[in-house]
């Protein structure tokens, strides 16, 4: 694998090798030292457009488990701030030669568009919309350890849909799996045509109960100012998942930041239906495993291919 | 009302080229003599004399009416970075038009008589076809208050459009309506109901669901076809719609016709080709235009308007942008491609080469828009002034990255494989474009 830009390019193979990868890898952040070789001198470049904690620092973390360099650059204080273009910006980074790009910007497909400019490797870390690859494979990695093969589980994916790169990235995983997908959510915030990806659309949790898995997208604020919800209070009382209705058999997941009290009521974010600090936490496994298929084994962009680096046991 | 660059009047006799011109009935195999930059006699192939003319091969090739474009940019005055009248008629040229109109939203504003004037002299120094020029409806294209229209009309404006923007308020289009039956020419609308389009940057649909990109639904355009087309009719007012998309506004200009509205509509040749699964395989700023292209069954919707007639025309919208404007995010990029240079050859390859449309209804299309805007025909008979166009459908050649007349380069059909190539344009009476390789015998 040369770079991750979309779920959609991986197979349920490709998925599993990564996950199983990942796998492997739980053993490094149980130890006292929490570092492998396995990528010793290469140059990991965390390049965000947009905010983010969880994602960067897990990005951060893996490389360095993985003994990777790694230089964050964030578009505020750079000189993005001055005109400079995505391009330009890219092909500036590129002559410091890194191994691999994490990007994340507001755009669709700017990830791809990154990799025709670099000879680095790319990992998509959320491009607009569209996708966040390595948030689905945390969240799948996630729930296998909790309810094991995917294959024919009921997914619901509850929220403001049409904004969600989150979605859309699971929506796919999910169904490479085995899983079934609904998505549901307000009207205004499920887009038009999204059944063409293979999910069934509800507007309503009234066959809620049907799910084996709950998956609570977060509900911006501002959502409210653009029409898109009458109201917060509103959707809160349609959509939120409360202890009322949220089973005792079902698992609740979230990508985080919640809102406390929008889209889930705080009863069930500290239930043990919730795998909420799972997923966080497969993050780091899941993005170790996804530079190391995107480094081991190839040579660094600018020199000749070298023998690949031993996998750690 | 158009402006060109004096050019030498041709002496040409284009012997035993296929001549098509589907207006004036004539569909055979013909040698055309052009004397002093008029079409001076037809004849049977090798019948007429070559003294004191070049003779141009015409066998294997068609000889068509030239192509004439209701809507192209040509970003003069102050995007010339992007294109200018020199290399945007050039481009003009290379695709066999021998008229274009351009659409007054530059910098500034083609809202005032003064403006325009300077413009039509800049076009008689620097444009290789002639050029019309539209004026915009409202002042600035702020959609607040009419322009000077009637002083327009007396500095040689065609027409009227916002082109770009629509005319957002029922009651500022309602007036400039009313003062059409003053000033004169034709109000063309660009259709899109900003509130229903929004941040929309391509077709609303599965695709866009697919890709997170939001979406510009085809109701913003036939909504506002609709709206307009009441007017016009209240009004009695001449209206063209620019740039149809959609199914639904097919309908709504088939319904108006229907009730005797004085409306016209064009099509461009890539939402006749195209449609939104194209951006599924490659996110290419170069398929980013406004109106979007859409489905398969819009896409079809169009052909068959264009087949029964409630769809009158062909105009590309040629819209150049500079490199670095267009090599950014999807999202980020301006709207539209560059077509003149394409037109024909992917209309020919996508329509007529797979029969799905004749090509007689292409090179009447291809050049109908000229009639809409008040504009003479061009036309293959004795007697009229050489509008002409010689083409070989069997030519095959790539759509380069590079190498346009046009400044710009963002093409929508970049790397393609297409059939059909001009050789040679005559506009009013002049070579504007002649192909490097043609074989002139003497």
């Amino acid at each position: 694998m040369r770079h991750l830009l979309s779920i959609e390019d991986l197979d349920r193979s490709a998925i599993e090798r990564i996950l199983d990868r990942a796998k492997s890898f739980t053993e490094v952040s149980e130890r006292e030292i929490k570092k492998v070789p396995a990528l010793r001198g290469r140059r990991v470049l965390n390049l965000f457009y947009e905010a983010s904690t969880r994602t960067r620092s897990s990005f951060e973390l893996a490389a360095k488990a993985l003994s990777a360099d790694v230089v964050n650059f964030a578009a505020g204080g750079s000189s993005v701030e001055k005109g400079e273009s995505l391009k330009d910006t890219v092909q500036t980074l590129s002559a410091y030669r890194p191994d691999l790009i994490v990007i994340r910007t507001p755009y669709v497909g700017a990830a791809r568009l990154v990799a025709g400019w670099t000879d680095a490797s790319v990992v998509n870390a959320g491009d607009g919309k569209h996708e966040h690859p390595t948030q689905a494979l945390l969240d799948v990695y996630a729930l296998r350890d909790r309810i094991g093969a995917l294959d024919g589980a009921s997914i619901w994916i509850v929220g403001d849909v049409l904004h969600s790169r989150v979605a859309r990235s699971n929506i796919h995983a999910l169904k490479k799996m085995g899983a079934r997908v609904t998505v549901c959510g307000p009207p205004t915030l499920i887009p038009r045509g999204i059944e063409s990806l293979g999910c069934a659309v509800e507007y309503s949790l009234a066959r809620l109960p049907e799910a084996d898995v709950v998956y609570a997208l977060r509900m911006q604020k501002e959502r409210m100012t653009d029409s898109f919800v009458p109201s917060i209070r509103e959707y809160a009382a349609r959509y939120q998942i409360d202890g009322r209705r949220l089973g005792p058999r079902q698992v609740l997941m979230h990508p985080g930041p919640v809102n406390r009290g929008v889209e889930l009521a705080a009863e069930v974010i500290d239930s043990p239906q919730a795998i909420i600090g799972q997923q966080v936490a497969a993050g780091v496994v899941v993005r170790m495993a996804v530079l190391y298929e995107c480094l081991a084994g190839r040579g660094a962009p600018h020199t000749e291919p070298k023998a690949a680096t031993p996998v750690p046991t | 009302m158009l402006d060109a660059r004096p050019t030498p009047p041709a002496d040409l006799l284009i012997r035993g080229a296929h001549v098509l011109d589907p207006r004036a009935h004539v569909d055979a195999p013909l040698d055309v003599l052009v004397r002093d930059g008029e079409i001076a006699e037809l004849g049977a192939p090798g019948s007429l004399p070559a003294e004191g003319v070049e003779v141009v091969e015409g066998r294997s090739r068609h000889l068509l009416p030239g192509f004439v474009d209701p809507h192209v940019h040509l970003r003069t005055p102050g995007q010339e970075h992007k294109e200018d009248l020199d290399s945007g008629t050039r481009a003009a040229a290379a695709g066999g038009y021998v008229a274009v109109v351009a659409m007054p939203n530059t910098d500034p504003v083609v809202d005032s008589a003064p403006v325009l004037l300077s413009l039509r002299e800049q076009a008689r120094r620097e444009a290789r076809v002639p050029v019309g020029f539209l004026a915009s409806v409202t002042r600035g294209l702020a959609g607040e208050a009419l322009t000077e229209m009637a002083e327009l009309r007396d500095a040689g404006a065609l027409g009227f459009t916002d082109d770009g923007k629509p005319v957002h308020r029922a009651g500022i289009l309602r007036k400039a309506l009313q003062y059409q039956r003053l000033a004169g020419g034709v109000l063309c609308l660009h259709e899109e109901d900003p509130t229903l389009s929004g941040r929309g940057v391509m077709h609303e649909g599965d695709v866009s669901a697919r890709l997170g990109l939001a979406g510009i639904p085809s109701i913003s355009e036939s909504t506002l076809i609709a709206r307009d087309a009441a007017l016009a009719g209240y009004e009695a007012g001449r209206i063209h719609i620019q740039h149809l998309s959609a199914r639904e506004s097919v309908e709504a200009v088939w319904e108006a016709k229907g009730r005797d509205v004085a409306i016209t509509c064009e099509v461009s040749p890539h939402h006749l080709t195209l449609t939104d699964a194209a951006l599924l395989e490659r996110l290419d700023t170069r398929l980013k235009m406004n109106p979007p292209l859409r489905t398969e069954a819009d896409r079809r919707a169009l052909i068959d308007g264009l087949r029964d007639g409630t769809v009158d025309c062909i105009a590309t919208d040629h819209a150049p942008h500079a490199r670095e404007e267009k090599e950014v995010p999807f999202e980020e990029a301006p709207m539209g491609t560059t077509g003149l240079e394409t037109a024909f050859a992917a209309v020919y390859t996508d329509l007529v080469r797979p029969g799905v449309l004749p090509l007689a209804l292409v090179v009447d299309k291809l050049s109908a828009g000229a009639a809409l805007l008040g504009l003479p025909l061009p036309a293959v008979q004795t007697g009229r002034r050489a509008d002409l166009c010689l083409v070989d459908l069997a030519a095959e050649w790539e759509v380069g990255e590079h190498g346009y007349e046009s400044r710009s380069e963002n093409c929508c059909f970049a790397g393609r494989t297409l059939r059909g190539r001009v050789v040679l344009t005559v506009a009013a009476g002049g070579i504007a474009y002649r192909e490097r390789a043609l074989a002139v015998v003497v």
